[in-house]
């Protein structure tokens, strides 16, 4: 994070002050991938004013930085209308999330007079017959190309966020290569999130161990791969205290119905906008309050694994299976694909598992690394692994 | 001598965390905060008041400063905020498409 902006955010953080806010201003959108967690129905979104009405509540609780994002946000027709509000009068810095296949010329020319920080474009692969089988539309790689061009030459700042999955997982070089061509960052993500709804057959579109293995040791990723894979040291106290991320400390999220999540990614109810202020569920929902109390070291199974202090575990994951303190099993992998070593929390199911199916020998990879660390202290096995 | 105008550069993003401004340059999206007197200048930057007026009126109100003095520091400030294009200067003066200081809160 740039210097200035980590010292703005802990000043915001010792004022309880949302200083960045996602607002997803529908669910509906022009693509079907195969991966998305959203009901694309429209159920009642807020209108334009009750938007604007949100926005200016926002500002005034000083919010900062706002993501606008979806569904797909160009399908609102007052998209404009509230983009201009959100800049030229209430001048947050706004970054936009989309598939950009509405973007031509003319969108691309408005959003540079508008002084849009950055737009972030969802590329899947740089195959046309591989992208659009995970959108579902046909030609939708090219559009959304051809709107990256658009906004390049706007001289606005793009960003592609490519994310892994089985079916494009052998491509990202090749999107990587495409965006520095192009002249545009370039971001990727190997996390599928369970649908809002608890249904987490999405989940098996997630890329594998191996897999993950391959992008952890990617050292045009990653920069130096020992550091990065190497296994951590024990927390120190302070480390215990810290707080597990910025959901509901300096960032929230808010549904397309007024709904105040935590985060994009974590679907705890704590209030919304069009029953109550915004700056007062921020201060006083019950529900945002426990989140912001749990510290590391309240996290059940997380204090005694080897990788807690080096996880990227994400409490919204974590409480889409069923427990905000507890382990999310999507970073368990990645924490696994990073180290070699298993987390507590597999440690855990592992142990829960060999009781019930005692005398079972069916004995996977995975479970042949698992079975030779599963009696002994995480910590020891994991430094005899390397050895 | 000729005097200055002075006005919000529209392109940047702002908002006022506990008095302290905070801008991001429309440019590069670098990060600035502002000290308390160009805090006043930004909200004072209408386009309209001359920096003159700003400094009579705003600064030598707040900070005990001779008037010369303080046009002087007020004039070497707003050039340097040009230079980092958070404010525009003119000695016309600007036409503002609206208000906002993003001083909400
Ligand atoms: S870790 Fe999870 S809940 Fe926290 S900010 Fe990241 S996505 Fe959101
Ligand atoms: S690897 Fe799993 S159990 Fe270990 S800290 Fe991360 S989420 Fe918790």
């Amino acid at each position: 994070m740039n210097g200035l902006l980590e010292q703005m955010t802990e000043k915001a953080l010792k004022l309880n002050v949302p200083l960045s806010v996602q607002l997803d201003l529908t669910y509906r959108c022009n693509e079907r991938c195969v991966h998305c967690y959203l009901d694309h129905d429209d159920h009642g979104e807020m209108t334009t004013a009750e938007i604007k009405h949100l926005l200016k509540e926002m500002a005034d609780a000083g919010v900062f930085i706002l993501t606008l994002s979806g569904g797909e946000i160009f399908l609102r027709k007052d998209f404009f209308e509230l983009l201009e509000y959100a800049r030229r009068t209430l001048m947050f810095c706004v970054k936009l999330k989309t598939n950009a296949m509405l973007i031509r010329e003319r969108e691309a020319a408005r959003i540079r007079d508008l002084g849009v920080e950055s737009v972030q474009i969802s590329i899947y692969s740089h195959r046309p017959e591989v992208h659009d089988a995970i959108t579902l539309v046909p030609g939708s790689l090219k559009r959304s190309l051809d709107a990256v061009r658009f906004l390049k030459s706007q001289g606005l700042r793009v960003v592609i966020a490519n994310v892994l999955m089985t079916q494009n997982m052998q491509d990202y070089p090749a999107v990587r290569a495409l965006a520095a061509e192009l002249g545009v960052d370039c971001t990727l993500d190997p996390t599928i999130t369970p649908m809002m709804d608890g249904d987490r057959s999405v989940l098996s579109l997630g890329v594998d161990q191996t897999a993950l293995q391959q992008v952890f040791r990617d050292a045009s990723l990653v920069g130096d791969v020992e550091e990065f894979c190497a296994i951590s040291t024990n927390p120190d106290e302070d480390a215990l205290e810290n707080l597990p991320c910025s959901a509901g400390h300096t960032s929230c999220y808010v549904s397309p119905y007024g709904d105040v999540f935590p985060c994009v990614q974590f679907p705890l109810p704590t209030g919304n906008v069009r029953k109550q202020r915004f700056i007062d569920i921020w201060r006083h929902s019950d529900a945002m309050n426990d989140v912001r109390s749990i510290r590391v070291k309240d996290l059940t199974t997380c204090t005694s694994c080897s990788h807690v202090s080096s996880c990227s575990r994400c409490p919204g994951l974590a409480f889409l299976e069923g427990n905000m303190r507890g382990p999310s099993s999507q970073d368990c992998e990645r924490s696994y694909a990073r180290t070699g070593v298993p987390s507590a929390n597999m440690l855990a199911k592992k142990r829960a598992g060999a009781g019930q199916n005692l005398g079972q020998t069916n004995l996977g990879r995975a479970d042949l690394v698992q079975i030779r660390v599963l009696p002994a202290n995480v910590e020891t096995s994991a430094t005899s692994a390397t050895a | 001598m000729s005097r200055l105008y002075v006005a919000r550069n529209p392109r940047v993003a702002a908002r006022s965390l506990d008095g302290e401004m905070m801008i991001m340059s429309g440019r590069d999206s670098t990060l600035f905060t502002l000290n308390k007197t160009a805090t006043i200048l930004w909200q004072s930057a209408d386009g309209t008041t001359p920096l003159d007026e700003i400094v009579e009126h705003r600064i030598c109100q707040e900070f005990e400063v001779e008037p010369a003095e303080a046009l002087h520091d007020a004039e070497t400030l707003a050039r340097e905020l040009a230079s980092h294009e958070i404010i525009q200067i003119s000695e016309e003066p600007i036409p503002q498409p609206n208000p906002a200081a993003g001083e909400s809160r």
